[in-house]
């Protein structure tokens, strides 16, 4: 099993039959593929609707209808179209119960880096600073280092998306909460020590005396 | 009422420098042979406003491709590898805005507002040079309007009095930006007589409609 796979199948973990949800591209987007039986998740897009499901074959697409990443999809009965101003008002309302999102760096304050590396071409923001205010949980997945670099840091050193903002972090050897203000590690991946853990870890954090195994 | 005219009658009223919002998310929800006959008058120095500079070839992009873009007011430029080079070498501006904040600020130009509170953004580069406000202990951004020269829109139906409907997820930045600038040019799928659109479907009123431009 590879990296995303590890965090794809912990993500789905998280989710409650019924919540909405809004997924970024990449792993966030896989987990769907590894909902437990009789979960399902109502997929919310920035562009405007709710509720969409399987993309869509060259023969059947409607010209109208793209999820955010602009892929042709369906939306499913129940889903609904709506513009812009009422997909935002839907986010920054509290609305969405989670939101799964990658990172270039997070810290142990709950600030969250995803949008820009200083001296490189910005694809821009998008609704990712929307999303992480808006949604009741933040959930960030990511690979725990990037080429070795540590992406669980004291304090992000590049461009933030938010403050204080993440609730969650899933990578393919740990699972962090932010619990009163800290990082708590609540799971590590089969045969990862706590130890192992602090030398691929910037961030200070405590460990939870039920620290469990992550069962994938 | 909105008064029903050509192509060339709309680009007669577009000049150089003027701000244009372009709806549409990825080129959903654009009128492409609007940004056509832009292209080809190759009107300069304008300041783009939209979701995004979508595609190269599709959308808004191809007014970047065509240099027409001085300053771009998007949430994103990703999909467009050209916004990128022309943003890197200094050849554009680009404001990043938050796609909620823009569209929502375009709401707040076209519903005569000065402006609203958001938390996106709080903490971020994005609160430079904005005042931060705290209401009942929590903080927020003053994000001040947005309107434009000219709007351009792509409806499914529209009759003869401007009254709007739009397709799934094609309606995306549309709504707001038909409120939101001086004149709004609509470019739709079907133009039908005063009477033929349920009056609970509409969802732009044609009192924020100044054209439908027949293509």
């Amino acid at each position: 099993m590879n990296n995303r796979e590890i965090i794809a199948r912990r993500v789905a973990q998280e989710f409650k039959d019924g919540d909405f949800v809004n997924l970024g591209i990449g792993i966030p987007t896989l987990s769907t593929a590894y909902l437990p039986e009789g979960v399902n998740v109502i997929l919310h897009s920035e562009n405007g609707h709710y509720n969409f499901g399987p993309l869509t074959c060259e023969e059947d697409k409607d010209p109208d209808s793209i999820n955010a990443s602009g892929e042709f999809c369906v939306v499913r009965n129940g889903g609904v179209f709506f513009d812009s101003t009422v997909s935002f008002g839907i986010i920054r309302g509290g609305y969405l119960d989670k939101t799964v999102l990658g990172a270039l760096q997070v810290d142990q304050e709950g600030n969250l880096a995803n949008w820009k590396i200083p001296g490189r071409v910005v694809p821009g923001i998008g609704g990712g600073m929307d999303l992480v205010v808006g949604a009741k949980k933040v959930i960030i997945a990511m690979e725990h280092t990037a080429k070795g670099e540590k992406k669980i840091l004291k304090k992000c050193t590049i461009p933030l998306t938010a403050m204080g903002e993440v609730d969650m972090i899933i990578t393919e050897k740990a699972v962090f909460v932010r619990e009163n203000g800290g990082l708590v590690l609540k799971e590590t991946y089969p045969g990862v020590t706590a130890d192992e853990i602090r030398e691929l870890t910037e961030a200070d954090f405590t460990v939870d005396e039920n620290l469990k195994t992550m069962s994938i | 009422m909105a008064k029903i005219i050509s192509i060339k009658e709309a680009m007669d009223m577009i000049h150089d420098g003027m701000s244009i919002m372009v709806a549409g998310f990825l080129a959903v929800g654009t009128p492409e042979k609007l940004i056509d006959a832009l292209v080809e008058k190759n009107t300069k120095d304008h300041t783009l406003i939209a979701i995004s500079t979508a595609y190269p070839n599709k959308g808004s992009g191809k007014l970047v491709v065509n240099k027409q873009i001085k300053k771009a007011i998007v949430s994103h430029i990703g999909t467009n590898p050209e916004a990128g080079r022309q943003y890197i070498n200094n050849e554009l501006e680009i404001e990043f805005v938050p796609q909620g904040t823009l569209v929502e600020r375009i709401r707040c130009g076209g519903f005569g507002m000065g402006g609203f509170l958001t938390p996106t953004g709080v903490g971020t580069e994005i609160e430079e040079g904005k005042q931060r406000i705290t209401v009942d202990g929590k903080d927020y951004l003053l994000e001040k309007h947005l309107r434009a020269d000219v709007a351009f829109i792509r409806a499914h139906k529209a009759d003869k009095n401007g009254n709007l409907t739009y397709r799934k997820a094609a309606r995306n930045s549309n709504m707001v930006m038909a409120t939101a600038a001086d004149i709004t040019f609509v470019v739709a799928d079907e133009i039908v007589e005063v009477g033929d659109l349920d009056q609970d479907e509409i969802m732009t009123p044609g009192i924020f409609v100044d054209y439908l431009v027949q293509v």
